[in-house]
């Protein structure tokens, strides 16, 4: 006996529906890639939230340089770390559109620190999502600013050294301290229940600039199996004993 | 009735901006041109015609600023100082690769490294040669007057959305900070977002369900496509070539000598040119108004008189390469100008040209 699927998929057994704004392209990522979950949700909350016209991205250099191939919206894809800044230029001369950044650590705490912090420091009307996988996974998995202490990078094969190398850098929190932001926030994505309120938090960070309330910084905490050389699943379980720990999940301010 | 006003050619490129439509300005003071950025900011463009005027907090802010509302197919500009321009020059290269239109002013100051506040001409192959990295071009023109200052912001931005590239005004300190009146422009209304959407279908404007989606984007991984992409850009740039060559000549009909010279030492050569003729040497000027494209052909036109040709720029000698190309060997070409913020007097320029030209 052959089972057809169009026996299965009838509206009333239907649990789940990729969404309308996802293209058909299939995704560069890695599998088990923090990334992928992520560029779903973000054309979930659009979706949902009727603003796929009214919506224009900026894509960074990082392994998401070519998000603009899923989402379908229009894109401005930026030079590394710049993202804010080619931001603030589309959010101040259509401040009537919903702009949003998404960014690595390499690219938004490193090369585009300054641009970070004064985006935030305006106050720049628009969401900034933060992928902070602690390495940098597109070049191959160097230190990124947000490498942990004793990590091990291929620019720091024995483990970061703070004395070298300085501490890995907490961008949210800094963020969260200048009065532009509105709303600072960190995730993660590596279970169901972390993913649902990953999804709240961008519901409530796109729906913010609706009402001009500024920065929107949403930080979520990755993997990235490759750059660290595990697999998905110990990835997440590395993620949870050690990124965890420094980098706590949940709000940091809301206003 | 005309509207004549004497002001700074800076002061000039701002009102110049707000008056031909600019929709946005993002900037970072520096010396020799930060009356640009004032003048905007006491003017209040947003009040008059909606202009975004913002103090970015870095010229690598302000290009991506630039880069951004490019994107969103309005007119975008940033004025910046040689050190500012050289910190610009990743965005101009993205701008370049992504055949985004917007208007970068150089007002150039004396280099290498923080070097001086005063006026130079050192930054022509930055401008000319491509400053980034990449095979691109910008198109640069070069104003020797504050008339000019305020006419080619709007000239810029023609070009600039013609050919989908950035281009850049190539002033100096001299340019920027002298007064002199100027007759100005009526005001041309902003473009609506309507007329955007119309004008600029590439513009990430937000994706209607009529089009596809829009994407500025400069990367592509496929090395073929990226080969059939870049012969795109260098058929525009032929065509740049072809077509918007501006250049201006001083007595150069019957001229035995040519000094070439653009921007604040073409003014000085022409007054050199004078006392030349008035010596019974007959002299010519030729004055590039736009750099790229350069006026090879114009060059090579009078070569049938000249006999000797001196380019007069206030740098080490940088266009001089080009008048060179140009010229391919067919008279003597040599350089002469001052460096590092000091400006030749046209007596030195006619010492120049007897000493390395007609005696040399
Ligand atoms: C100016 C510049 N410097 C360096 C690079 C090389 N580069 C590309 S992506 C990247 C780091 C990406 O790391 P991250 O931002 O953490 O993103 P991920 O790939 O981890 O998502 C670097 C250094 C570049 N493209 N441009
Ligand atoms: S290298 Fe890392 S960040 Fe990049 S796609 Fe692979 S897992 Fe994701
Ligand atoms: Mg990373």
């Amino acid at each position: 006996m052959s089972i057809d699927i169009k026996d299965i998929i009838k509206p009333e057994n239907l649990v789940y529906q990729k969404s309308r704004l996802l293209t058909d392209r299939v995704m560069h990522y890695c599998p088990g890639c923090t990334h992928g979950v992520v560029n779903r949700l973000i054309a979930e909350v659009i979706e949902e939230l009727g603003i796929q016209q009214d919506t224009i991205g900026v894509a960074p250099v990082g392994c998401s340089v070519l998000m603009y191939n899923y989402i379908e919206v229009d894109w401005h894809e930026a030079a590394h770390g710049r993202a804010p800044a080619v931001g603030t230029g589309i959010k101040r001369l259509l401040p009537n559109k919903y702009v949003f950044t998404y960014q690595g650590d390499g690219d938004l705490a490193a090369i585009g620190t300054a641009e970070t912090i004064h985006a935030c420091n305006r106050g720049e009307n628009m969401v900034m999502i933060f992928i902070n996988n602690g390495i940098y996974g597109m070049t191959g998995g160097q230190m990124a600013p947000t490498t942990l202490q004793g990590m091990k990078a291929s620019t720091c094969p024995f483990g970061r050294d703070v004395e070298r190398d300085g501490n890995p850098l907490r961008m949210t929190e800094i963020v969260a301290t200048l009065p532009g932001t509105c709303y600072v926030t960190r995730h993660a994505a590596h279970t169901a229940a972390a993913v649902r309120k990953l999804k709240k938090a961008l519901f409530k960070a796109f729906d913010n600039q609706k009402n001009n309330k500024g920065t929107s910084f949403v930080e979520v905490v990755s993997t990235c199996n490759s750059g660290w050389k595990m697999t998905p699943v110990q990835s997440n379980k590395w993620m949870e004993d050690n990124m965890f720990p420094f980098y706590p999940l949940g709000d940091i301010k809301d206003v | 009735m005309r509207e004549i006003r004497l002001m700074k050619g800076n002061e000039a490129i701002a009102e110049a901006a707000i008056r031909c439509g600019v929709d946005g300005y993002f900037g970072y003071p520096i010396t020799p041109q930060s009356e640009i950025m004032e003048t905007l900011m006491l003017e209040k463009p947003w009040e008059k015609t909606g202009m975004v005027v913002l103090q970015a907090e870095s010229e690598i802010a302000s290009i991506n600023m630039v880069y951004g509302g490019a994107g969103c197919g309005k007119k975008v500009m940033t004025t910046s100082s040689s050190p500012g321009v050289s910190l610009m020059q990743e965005g101009i290269t993205y701008l370049a690769g992504a055949e985004l239109p917007c208007v970068v002013v150089n007002v150039v100051r004396g280099g290498p490294g923080l070097g001086t506040i005063q006026p130079a001409q050192s930054d022509y192959f930055q401008a000319v040669k491509g400053g980034g990295h990449g095979d691109y071009k910008l198109i640069v023109l070069a104003p020797s007057s504050v008339q000019e200052m305020a006419d080619f912001v709007e000239l810029a931005f023609d070009l600039a959305f013609k050919y989908r590239n950035p281009a850049m005004i190539l002033s100096d300190g001299m340019i920027g900070q002298m007064m002199e009146k100027v007759e100005m422009k009526p005001f041309t209304p902003r473009w609506t977002d309507e007329e955007i959407v119309q004008m600029h279908p590439w513009a990430t404007t937000g994706k209607p369900s009529s089009r596809e989606r829009n994407i500025i984007t400069s990367v592509e991984l496929d090395a073929n496509a990226f080969e059939r992409f870049n012969h795109k850009l260098q058929a525009k740039y032929k065509q740049i070539e072809e077509n918007e060559v501006r250049s201006e000549m001083f007595e150069c009909e019957d001229a035995d000598y040519l000094l070439v010279a653009y921007g604040s030492s073409a003014r000085i050569c022409q007054k050199a040119v004078q006392l030349l003729r008035a010596k019974g040497i007959k002299a010519g000027l030729l004055r590039p108004i736009t750099l790229f494209p350069f006026p090879t052909k114009e060059i090579q036109a009078l070569l049938g008189h000249v006999k000797g040709i001196l380019s007069v720029e206030l740098s080490a000698g940088q266009m001089v390469e080009d008048v060179r190309l140009a010229v391919e060997g067919k008279v003597k070409v040599e350089h002469f100008g001052r460096l590092g913020g000091v400006v030749h007097s046209p007596e030195e320029v006619v010492e120049a040209l007897q000493s390395k030209i007609i005696g040399g």
